[in-house]
């Protein structure tokens, strides 16, 4: 009777492990379809594309398809320069990162360490604006940055970086769960100030969080559309971000090089994915802690 | 909680650094998100176009929400309740296919009895889509799923002889064939992270209630429906508010999924109606994007503060608990 129930727990969850394994390599399949034709799309010349729709088979034309993702940019077909938009998207997307980390860690910490009269409600006030969407305020933000010149700027859109609550939440909970406040005691003994002891002792044993949140951080500004596009109001092409320039793309009837937009599409993409892949392990384990804590 | 008093005694003469490290957030915030806030409710008592420097009171809400006698007016009315109704089609319908794939899968990655090699690599790849720009699938999708008969999905479907050339499926420009594009690539974007989320709330669920129920002879599923669902309830609420307010704000998808030239209807969603409606340089509707803006801020902070609720709860167990196992 035992075995037999044994047996019965063994191999009835087989059949079960396997049909929930196919399930998930389906998912996996249909996660990654997308940009898996987008690759080899963008390897197919326009004709080919066109006589044959949906193909899986890679071909030998991504150089040539990339070629003319330049030529765009030089004979000003349509506003997709992929090197100006690294470089674009680069310099907003690092600014961002590091004023978001630094000074939400440094919000964090002043909350945490210190006692003062205006700590809880400080706090209460960063939970409350935890939710509140950038399309509710960006009526009154574009207004007020045209108003004051700064349309066709970066500033507006790295200097807000400096506050971003979810962020300062996120580092908040880590460093009540795994900052022991006896260390500040000590640096203070051993005569440190107060900005040496943030700098050199909380940010080092910070790292985890840190490096988590600077990949959310760069991932986020470097996809974001909204923003750039609002403020970049004029589409100039030597400031225009990556997302603005696909944007571009699709806007321009005229474009008939079928497999030039997606390798220009492929292009836009390649830096993030890039970065998902080497920190993917990190990014996974980020998002199932944000759930916990969030 | 002694060592926390010691230290209040101790740290008076610091609290003015406390103050120095808060200081840039609270500035910056001020300027940058609290003063367009304001801003916004200001402008939203101002005209639209050509009568923005004019003060109406409450006439653009007044249009918005009820419409009016003249033709503008009730087309102003129209189109709000479209965008309205479309944000929630869309969000519904990229919502309910999401959380019950999310719920299964993960409560399929936590069940330990499950034997699935490769569990880590699943994640990644699910998650995957989350961490892709926006902006780029729209315009991967579009170019896929393009109206005419060389859209790649398209041409394949003629030539597989499933549709004939003539009547190409408009995918992009087509009302409900453009909504379920929408919701499939939403869903597609989101799953994996909505999985992730649920994941670590079941795994934070005491695993020797597992153990317990199965020991009485309960199966997978009664485990699931009595024990990790019942459980699992402030997660599940905490995602459904926080997903409300995403979907409330759903913006570059819809805004780019389109035939690159004009907004199809069926899919503008609020968010993209704020946007065409005070940066279109041939509009300049600051005080329709205004008072939409206001309503939709009114709409999320209600949601909010179910989820701040949420928040707080947890906090206030999660401390009850600490402060036990410290006197244990």
């Amino acid at each position: 009777m035992n075995m037999v129930e044994e047996k019965k727990n063994i191999s009835k969850p087989k059949v079960l492990d396997v049909a929930v394994t196919a399930f998930m390599i389906i998912l996996c399949v249909i996660s990654l379809l997308p940009i898996y034709i987008l690759i080899v799309n963008a390897s197919r010349d326009t004709q080919n594309i066109i006589n044959e729709g949906v193909s899986f088979i890679p071909r030998l034309s991504l150089i040539d398809n990339i070629k003319i993702v330049l030529d765009w940019a030089k004979n000003g077909v349509v506003k997709y320069a992929p090197l100006t938009g690294y470089r674009n998207s680069a310099i907003i997307a690092f600014s961002c990162t590091f004023l978001t980390v630094l000074f939400s860690g440094a919000t964090a910490y002043g909350v945490v360490v210190y006692d003062f009269k205006l700590k809880g409600p400080a706090y209460t006030f960063i939970l409350a604006v935890m939710m509140v969407p950038v399309q509710v305020t960006s009526v009154g933000f574009y207004q007020f940055m045209s108003r004051i010149g700064l349309t066709d700027n970066y500033l507006p859109l790295i200097i807000p970086a400096i506050a971003a609550p979810q962020v300062i939440f996120f580092m908040r909970q880590y460093m009540k769960s795994s900052f022991p406040l006896e260390i500040v005691e000590a640096a203070r003994i051993d005569g440190s100030n107060e900005f040496r002891t943030f700098f050199t002792i909380a940010i080092p044993m910070m790292k985890p969080a840190f490096a988590v949140q600077a990949i959310f951080a760069f991932v986020a500004s470097w996809n974001n559309y909204y923003m750039p596009s609002m403020i970049l109001v004029s589409n100039k092409q030597h400031q225009m971000t990556l997302p603005m320039m696909v944007n571009s793309i699709l806007s321009n009837e005229k474009l008939d090089e079928i497999g030039a937009k997606y390798a220009a599409i492929m292009l836009s993409i390649l830096p993030v994915v890039i970065v998902y892949f080497i920190f993917s392990k990190f990014i996974v384990e980020g998002v199932a802690l944000g759930g916990v804590k969030e | 909680m002694a060592n926390r008093s010691g230290g209040r005694i101790r740290s008076i003469s610091y609290a003015k650094y406390g103050y120095i490290f808060i200081l840039p957030f609270f500035l910056v915030y001020v300027v940058f998100q609290l003063y367009p806030l304001f801003n916004t409710f200001y402008l939203s008592f101002f005209g639209n176009g050509s009568t923005k420097e004019e003060w109406v009171g409450l006439s653009n809400y007044q249009r918005l929400l009820f419409g009016g006698a003249d033709r503008v007016a009730s087309s102003v009315h129209e189109t709000f309740l479209r965008v309205l109704g479309n944000t929630f089609v869309l969000w519904v319908g990229n919502f309910i296919p999401q959380i019950i794939l999310s719920l299964v899968l993960a409560a399929w990655f936590t069940n330990a009895r499950l034997k699935i090699p490769g569990k880590g690599a699943y994640k990644i790849i699910m998650y995957m889509p989350n961490i892709i720009t926006a902006a780029s699938s729209a315009a991967l999708f579009v170019t896929l799923f393009g109206d005419s008969k060389f859209g790649a999905v398209n041409a394949m479907l003629i030539n597989n002889g499933i549709i004939d050339a003539l009547h190409p499926i408009q995918f992009v420009s087509g009302p409900t064939q453009a909504r379920i594009m929408i919701m499939i690539i939403q869903t597609w974007m989101w799953y994996g992270n909505t999985t992730i989320m649920l994941m670590s709330g079941i795994m934070g669920i005491n695993g020797s209630l597992f153990e317990a129920a199965s020991i009485d002879g309960a199966s997978h599923t009664q485990q699931f429906f009595k024990i990790t669902l019942p459980l699992l309830k402030p997660i599940l609420l905490y995602t459904v508010v926080t997903s409300m307010i995403g979907g409330l704000q759903m913006f570059d998808i819809p805004a780019l999924y389109n035939n690159g030239t004009s907004q199809n209807s069926a899919t503008e969603t609020i968010a993209v109606y704020i946007y065409d409606n005070f940066l279109n340089a041939n509009l300049s509707n600051y005080g329709n994007a205004a008072s939409a803006s206001v309503i939709l801020f009114m709409i999320t902070s209600i949601l909010g503060s179910i989820c701040f609720a949420i928040n707080r709860d947890k906090d206030v167990k999660h401390k009850k608990s600490k402060k036990t196992s410290k006197l244990l």
